[in-house]
């Protein structure tokens, strides 16, 4: 059987890689539109905080002797609590500025992340191995299904679809979607917003560092691979709508669809299908799909 | 008795500009205050001074006796404060009810229960799934003052909670401040409508360029009408 001259086995892995791919963008652009709605930060560092995830990952596996299901609950945290140190002694001080100087700062901190990475582990990448549990494919029968990547699908989904609910439907989520409108007004009622910042920086890039840890059985663990993945997120991020938390899922799995669509019928134009799309929504919606037009 | 609010010489800036110039003031508990005067004269950056919102403060600001200028905003409002800010500050992504629930208990057992508040403003009870601000200006200044009486403040501070509403809603929103000090609330407004505020104070001050410059007592009121006409150039 062939759709559009395609075999179908072909185009259902290609679909699937896409949905990989775009698992991996709507966890990272969630993580920075949950930051940007409450911090006003473009946090440039998130790419380098994903590849800081998949070291650990890698690290802790190779080096200490622990299983990667430790390291998916390890690594994040790490990720998470080194996010807070940044937040309490260095971005905290820039939110009376313009948002380019957060946007530097943590630029300079991916510099300074890969740089170490760079420096220990040279750029040639490592391979960490799929865990035992989630090594080889099922048959659909109209496909073969690895394991492995039905699992980061299947992950990256329940977490995108839980952190939603609880921002959606919950009195904390409550608080944070008040915060995002109104920070100052939310304290004067007495909730101390500046904890809920710090942690909300700190899940934020834990969700990036859980990304990393998800994605480095797949792919090769380099110091660069954030910075490879960051602009594409960044476009998801747009066309979604800045800060919208919904946009910043839905439009991360489709465009992971529609780049293993393009991969399928027109490869050339794979990698730069996401900015076509982008110059099309913003042309047609310059608030983003889901964003609101101020 | 201990006031339920004792400002002594407080001086507040935005940045660089001075905004405040030593005010001093007391309220007694269960004491109904209006804060008159021009626009731009200083009454809503004076609440907002309270509520640690301003820039850097100084002189002091006791909240039943607990010296309140050194904390941080959330702290403030923990002494057992009410805000109702300028424009009601409804939140547009809550619905009424997450917006009725939102400020966290501030003394427990204290406040009023959501059934009491629903008696109290049943239009909240039969809209309480619709956006925030969807609702008329009356019923989101319902809400805005609601949402404070549900925490357990005591201590009231109401930015123009009248402004720009029919008369209608602003005789109800008078009904529920006689409510609210029947009750034993301490209420601080600040009014731009004179003739709303005049029946309800127990006391009246006429802020100008960040100072109090009168003060005038509800039984005072008619013999000093002409100072506060020319104060207020009404």
């Amino acid at each position: 059987m062939t759709i559009f001259g395609v075999p179908l086995q072909a185009l259902m892995s290609q679909l699937l890689l896409g949905l990989v791919n775009g698992s991996f963008y709507a966890m990272l652009s969630l993580g920075l539109a949950v930051i940007f709605g409450l911090l006003g930060v473009i946090n440039f560092s998130h790419g380098a905080l994903y590849m800081a995830g998949a070291f650990l990952a890698y690290i802790g596996v190779t080096s200490f002797g622990l299983n990667y299901w430790m390291m998916l609950v390890l690594a994040p945290l790490a990720v998470g609590v080194f996010g807070i140190l940044i937040e309490r002694t260095m971005l905290r001080r820039l939110y009376k500025l313009d948002h380019l100087y957060g946007l530097l700062l943590t630029f300079g901190i991916t510099l300074l992340l890969e740089g170490v990475f760079r420096s220990f582990y040279g750029v040639s990448g490592q391979t960490l191995d799929v865990p035992e549990k989630l090594s080889g494919a099922s048959d659909l029968g109209f496909m073969i299904l690895p394991n492995y990547r039905a699992w980061v699908v299947a992950a990256s989904v329940t977490v995108c679809l839980g952190t939603w609910l609880v921002i959606e439907k919950t009195r904390l989520g409550a608080m944070l979607r008040a915060g995002t409108e109104n920070a100052k007004l939310v304290e004067a009622f007495g909730v101390n917003v500046p904890l809920m910042v710090t942690l909300t920086y700190g899940f934020g890039v834990a969700l990036a560092g859980l990304a990393g840890v998800l994605a480095a059985p797949v792919i090769n663990v380099t110091p660069l691979m954030g910075s490879n993945l960051i602009i594409v997120v960044f476009a998801v991020v747009v066309i979604g709508g800045m800060g919208s938390i919904l946009g910043a899922i839905v439009t991360g799995l489709g465009l992971g669809v529609i780049e293993g669509l393009t991969r399928v019928y027109y490869p050339e134009g794979s990698e730069v299908v996401v900015f076509v799309v982008m110059v099309i929504v913003l042309l047609l919606r310059p608030a983003g799909l889901f964003g609101k037009e101020k | 008795m201990t006031a339920a609010l004792d400002i002594t010489n407080l001086q507040a800036w935005y940045g660089e500009s001075h905004v405040l110039h030593g005010v001093s003031l007391a309220v007694q508990p269960g004491e109904v205050v209006a804060l008159l005067g021009r626009n731009g004269a200083g009454r809503t950056t004076l609440l907002r001074a309270i509520m640690g919102l301003t820039g850097r403060r100084s002189g002091s600001i006791k909240i039943d006796g607990r010296e309140s200028i050194g904390l941080p905003t959330h702290k403030i409002a923990h002494l057992g404060i009410g805000y109702c800010p300028e424009e009601r500050g409804i939140f547009s992504s809550l619905s009424t009810e997450e917006n009725l629930m939102l400020p966290p208990t501030l003394a427990a057992g204290q406040g009023m229960s959501l059934d009491e508040i629903y008696t109290m403003f049943p239009n909240l009870l039969e809209r309480r799934n619709s956006q925030g601000t969807r609702l008329s200006g009356g019923e989101q200044q319902m809400l805005a003052v609601a949402r404070i009486l549900r925490t357990g403040a005591r201590l009231l501070l109401l930015d123009e909670i009248s402004e720009g509403l029919a008369p209608v809603i602003v005789q109800a929103l008078a009904r529920m401040i006689t409510t609210l000090k029947g009750k034993g609330y301490t209420i601080v407004m600040v009014e731009q409508n004179f003739r709303f505020a005049a029946p309800l104070a127990d006391r009246f001050y006429v802020v100008e360029h960040g100072q109090i410059v009168e003060t005038i007592l509800s039984r005072d009121l008619n013999a000093r009408m002409p100072v506060l006409n020319e104060l207020l150039g009404v």
